[in-house]
């Protein structure tokens, strides 16, 4: 699964397509690839405010749970609600119908910690 | 770490490897859901040579073995298998195991790898004098062939009709001009078998199995089968310091004869919780650790597997709780490093359309 140019990525696999200053954020290819078949995914509220590399929502495969960590600091406008009854989109399409959660009021400097997609690649490789 | 004859062949399948009994063992190949839905609807394979296997036999096997497992010994007809418990003094269990009887005095027994070294150790301590065990296990590859689909690929492979075969029985057939042990066992609850061969005829087994249609399934999907036909796993649901009788599964104890932690197991003061099979209300998983609560939040046991269930769409576990906190329907909650979960204990087996124990020849 390519990684898309178009927007950002952080340490913890998440990834965030910022426009303006609303952004989508979802977990990469190689994230889903790792955790296996996603079972459960508990999003965050929609209203509440997120913090650069705090986690914010849960993400359960068949074998663990795992932290999803916001990329970047906002307030959630919009949740993935179609992920309560199919969270094998996550698997399926990570960068599309896959994502998680939008956010408003994003703190654009935060993007400057962030990885593109050449720099994630790399990362991956030597993890 | 170990590895079985079939590791090359997992890495070529590119399957996700991961330690599991001193042995480096295949998780998953293409998705622990696929996987799992295809042993349901289809037919799988898993390389199950990691077990141990023994032979015993001698004049004194049937009363030796009576002594050793929890399970009735004598009663076995040959070409009958039954599951049963080692039990050490204290009634906690040293192994579960499937007990083959071969002949009058000869018997197969299929344990697990971790425990394979002690357990044999174990068995031949408590032989008398004239009864012989042989470890098998580094020249047995042990192959699971599962799933509706699965007898039809087996009688494929075999010289000799296997339409007659029983559940929980075995027979030697011919594989290859080579004979071959298959006995109708499983760990899924589907129509399966499980066959013992040369390493180098397991191989072979495992390719023919793959070109006639059987998915490779890893141990993900083995511990999501076993756990929603409500089968333990050892370590988990069983352990040396667990009275056997609080396990539950009576099936697998004689409540009529001796054996080694008899007088600890059919004591029922003894027995001070039960394993009990739980219904999480959503998709969220517990896990082996998190602490099972009562109706008013008091510490009622502890969860020893959990898992979303991929057949049933909602998560379930398997936990050791009060004897008043045990009965079917209590509700219960279950507390998760991250939040509370809510759930009833329910009867087993989770899942109750498996096939195993239907007529072979509709599967033909």
């Amino acid at each position: 699964m390519p990684t898309p140019t178009d927007r950002k990525y952080s340490k913890t696999h998440e990834w965030v397509k910022i426009e303006g200053t609303n952004a989508t954020v979802g977990i990469t290819g190689h994230a889903q690839e790792a955790l296996g078949d996603i079972t459960f995914v508990e999003l965050p509220k929609v209203g509440a405010d997120v913090k650069k590399s705090a986690a914010c929502c849960v993400i359960e495969s068949v074998k663990a749970a795992s932290d999803i960590n916001a990329p970047v600091s906002g307030k959630v406008s919009e949740v993935n609600e179609s992920l309560g009854t199919a969270p094998e989109s996550v698997n399926s399409d990570p960068y599309g119908a896959g994502w998680i959660f939008k956010l408003s009021n994003v703190n654009l400097s935060d993007a400057a910690g962030l990885m593109d997609a050449q720099a994630y690649d790399a990362f991956v490789e030597s993890e | 770490m170990k590895k079985t004859v079939l590791y090359d062949a997992h890495v070529a399948l590119g399957a996700k490897m991961a330690p599991f009994g001193g042995y480096e063992m295949p998780i998953q190949y293409s998705g622990i859901l696929a996987e799992h839905k295809t042993a349901r609807e289809a037919a799988v394979i898993f390389d199950t040579c990691h077990m141990g296997e023994f032979s015993v036999s001698g004049a004194n096997a049937v009363s030796d073995l009576e002594t050793v497992l929890s399970c009735p010994v004598a009663a076995l007809k040959t070409g009958q298998c039954r599951y049963g418990f080692l039990c050490n003094e204290k009634g906690g269990v040293v192994d579960d195991q499937i007990v083959y009887r071969m002949a009058e005095k000869e018997f197969f027994m299929v344990v697990n790898a971790a425990t394979e070294p002690a357990d044999f150790e174990w068995v031949r301590r408590h032989l008398s004098a004239g009864t012989r065990i042989e470890n098998l296990s580094a020249q047995t590859a042990k192959l699971d062939l599962q799933g509706p689909g699965s007898a039809k690929i087996m009688q494929k492979l075999m010289a000799t009709p296997i339409d007659g075969m029983k559940y929980y029985t075995w027979a030697k057939n011919r594989y290859k001009n080579t004979e071959v042990l298959v006995s109708r066992t499983g760990y899924t609850g589907e129509i399966g078998f499980e066959i013992y061969c040369s390493n180098d005829l397991g191989r072979a087994f495992w390719n023919d199995s793959l070109n006639l249609g059987a998915l490779p399934a890893g141990l993900g999907a083995r511990d999501t089968l076993r756990l929603e036909m409500g089968y333990p796993l050892y370590g988990h649901e069983l352990d040396d310091c667990t009275n056997a009788a609080e396990s539950n599964f009576s099936r697998a104890i004689n409540a009529g004869k001796k054996f080694i932690g008899s007088g600890v197991i059919l004591d029922p003061a003894r027995t001070r919780r039960l394993l009990v099979g739980i219904q999480l209300h959503d998709r969220r998983s517990a896990r082996h650790g998190d602490a099972v609560l009562d109706e008013n939040g008091m510490a009622a046991g502890t969860v020893t597997s959990g898992s979303f269930s991929p057949s049933l769409g909602y998560a379930i576990a398997f936990g050791y709780v009060s004897l008043q906190t045990s009965a079917v329907g209590n509700h219960v909650r279950i507390r998760t490093d991250r939040q509370e979960l809510a759930g009833t204990i329910v009867e087993l087996p989770f899942y109750k359309k498996a096939t195993g124990r239907m007529d072979l020849k509709k599967f033909l």
